[in-house]
């Protein structure tokens, strides 16, 4: 096998799930002939016809709009949504409608959906390009908000929020679109959508993130064993439902948290993983919760974009921090 | 009838039950008569949800009296396997399309087993954010073209949703990929307090079809005649691969925009009276009386039979226990997920 970028294993991902079920259509701007803006649906409309691998106008709440209506009526649609600062026209159709068609109906109509749009920075985009605003979608019922961070759970993923009787949103690493490589077997088996990805396993710090920054992540895990510090790192990839289990017992094991992720501090989705640790983990703990995040600010143009970007040294610096209470 | 661009609203009946013109083949006795059973079954099925809403029986409710000739109108075109996606003003054509009264009570008076229709298991519940199931249509309208089927979408909605982004991508993306989708506007005259005139500078909504580059349709929303043709024409259109199609019918509403709503604050009594003998049910009765022979005691009976149902449909709505206060968790998403069941357990 060949190492296969993320974006690949995306590609693949949609084209298993399109050969075994004609249900399956894919929605989005620039996907067909164009193959998509980062090449995740290249040749899939050769592969699959137009019929399946539909362009569409420039309507991004229309866009979400189709995916509810062939939803309900037993189509898997997976709808490209360019970047993911563009999503907001489709907040409305997936709060008020995609999340609760199944609530609404009392199970008469069901919403299986999966809206895939890739987020975060660090790719030196224009403006609008490289915001994460997973946070603004993790506080509403009924959707399942994924954020993968490698080829192989991106594929694995991907295959089950597309087989799978929910509204999904799948955030994709923008930035590790390209230089994610790994090994993807096209098995076609899913990842369950149920539970986090352990990575790394130590003793000392527990570092919890999800999308690109498992990247840095996995940087200090390796700084800080030279430091002596053992590092449990945990990949959440799932947001919504969250697998807080597997944090509890990781947390409960080290008795410290490091939350990392690129979206704004406060009211992240750290801030709930920090208030669940409080609520049910408080008495593991020896040292405060830490949260390294996105400032407070509105998400720098490419020159300053680095120095928002949480980065290796700034998890060092929490790491540290939180192994100087004994 | 349909045309781009019409602007005179095309009616059959006038507003003092006169024909204007021949009327087309499917408005024969039993046909009209079957309409204004549905008619008149909407408007008393409204006065007794009103009267609930007062006297603390049912939640904030939306009267569509003086729209019942849409309504009907409408759904009484569809065909069974055609789709509905009605905005929240659309008893009549929720209750043609075989939701029950019961079920409609259950939805006003706050119980989601309300949009559980036992009938039309396909057609979409109540949508109350404006225009927002219009791109819905389209995608419905999408299921059935790329299956084959010889099926029509038909969405609802009001004035108001036409000065909303949804309803022109809708119709937009409908028009360019030729959808089997109709989009019908109940064109009330209001949008909650602001009139037509101050919601768009479009001489007609139907005008609004051109910028999309597809057919449409200017009813009078009070003979539903009219109503019923232009529907009926704009769903073959749909299911012949003509392409979608938008029907405005041009309507009044007689009531407040809802239970809590206070219509006097933001027009006179005068324009609702002056309205009033435009009616549709009034209208249509007048042609029956004089041109089908419906009586008095016709009259008389289908009131007592329309009382009795929805009178009956009410004491069963009133019986129905509320869900379990635990169902709020159970269809959240197809299987409970372990954080939903803690969240669960901890409210029993």
């Amino acid at each position: 096998m060949a190492d296969r970028m993320l974006v690949e294993a995306v590609r693949m991902a949609l084209a298993r799930v399109m050969s075994e079920d004609e249900t399956v259509i894919l929605l989005g701007e620039d996907i067909g002939r164009n193959g998509g803006v980062f090449r995740a649906t290249n040749g899939l409309l050769e592969r699959f016809g137009e019929q399946r691998v539909r362009d569409t106008p420039i309507a991004e709440a229309a866009i979400a709009g189709l995916a509810v209506g062939l939803a309900a009526q037993g189509m898997r649609p997976v709808a490209e949504i360019q970047f993911s600062g563009f999503i907001y026209p489709c907040i409305d159709q997936l709060t008020n409608h995609a999340s609760r068609l199944r609530t609404r109906t009392r199970g008469r109509l069901t919403c299986p959906l999966v809206i895939r749009s890739p987020s975060g920075g660090g790719i030196h985009a224009p403006e609008h390009h490289s915001e994460s605003m997973e946070a603004l979608l993790t506080n509403v019922p009924g959707l399942r908000v994924v954020f993968p961070s490698s080829p192989k759970r991106a594929y694995g993923l991907l295959l089950s929020a597309i087989r799978g009787p929910d509204p999904v949103v799948f955030f994709e690493p923008t930035r590790l679109y390209r230089s994610a490589k790994e090994d993807v077997d096209d098995s076609g088996e899913g990842l369950p959508l149920n539970c986090c990805f352990t990575l790394r396993e130590g003793t000392d710090v527990t570092l919890v993130t999800w999308g690109a920054t498992v990247i840095e992540a996995l940087a200090a895990g390796d700084h800080a064993a030279d430091e002596g510090v053992s590092v449990e790192l945990i990949d959440v990839a799932i947001l919504k439902p969250l697998d807080f289990e597997t944090i509890r017992a990781s947390v409960s094991k080290t008795g410290r948290a490091v939350i990392v992720h690129e979206a704004p501090i406060s009211g992240g989705f750290g801030a709930e993983i920090a208030a669940r640790i409080a609520d049910e983990a408080l008495l593991s703990l020896l040292a405060p919760v830490k949260r390294v995040a996105g400032y407070d600010v509105v998400m720098p143009l490419p020159r300053l974009e680095q120095f928002y970007l949480p980065d290796e040294p700034r998890i060092m610096a929490a790491i540290r921090d939180v192994m100087s209470y004994t | 009838m349909i045309s781009q661009g019409a602007s005179t609203p095309v009616r059959f009946i006038a507003p003092d039950g006169q024909a204007e013109r021949e009327l087309p083949v499917f408005a024969d006795r039993a046909a009209l008569i079957s309409f204004y059973r549905a008619m008149l079954l909407t408007r008393i099925f409204d006065e007794k949800a009103v009267a609930l809403q007062r006297t603390g029986r049912l939640g904030t409710f939306a009267s569509s009296l003086g729209q019942e000739a849409v309504s009907v109108g409408l759904a009484s075109a569809m065909r069974k396997e055609d789709v509905l996606l009605p905005s929240f003003r659309e008893q009549g054509a929720m209750l043609w399309r075989g939701v029950s009264l019961v079920e409609l009570f259950l939805y006003w008076g706050g119980d989601e087993r309300g949009s559980d229709f036992a009938g039309p298991r396909e057609d979409f519940p109540i949508c109350i954010p404006v225009a927002s199931h219009a791109p819905h249509a389209a995608g419905v309208a999408l299921a059935m073209k790329l299956r084959g089927e010889k099926r029509a979408a038909v969405a609802v909605m009001g004035d108001g949703a036409t000065s909303k982004g949804d309803f022109y991508e809708a119709i937009n993306i409908s028009g360019v990929w030729r959808l089997p989708a109709v989009f019908v506007i109940s064109n009330n005259q209001w949008a909650i307090s602001v009139p037509v005139g101050r919601q768009t500078a479009a001489a007609t909504l139907a005008v609004k079809a051109m910028a999309a580059g597809i057919q449409s349709a200017r009813v009078d929303g009070n003979d539903v005649i009219a109503v019923h043709d232009a529907v009926g024409e704009a769903i073959d259109r749909a299911i012949s691969d003509q392409g979608p199609t938008l029907v405005e019918c041009v309507t009044y509403r007689l009531g407040d925009h809802t239970t809590v709503d206070d219509s006097s604050r933001y027009r006179s009594d005068q324009e609702v009276s002056e309205n009033w003998p435009s009616e549709p049910v009034a209208r249509l009765r007048q042609y029956l009386t004089a041109h089908e022979g419906w009586t008095k005691s016709d009259e008389e009976n289908l009131i007592a039979e329309c009382h009795n149902l929805v009178g009956e449909a009410a004491d069963r709505y009133a019986a129905i226990d509320p869900l379990e206060p635990k169902d709020m968790f159970e269809m959240t998403f197809a299987s409970l997920p372990r954080d939903l069941e803690e969240q669960r357990n901890q409210l029993s």
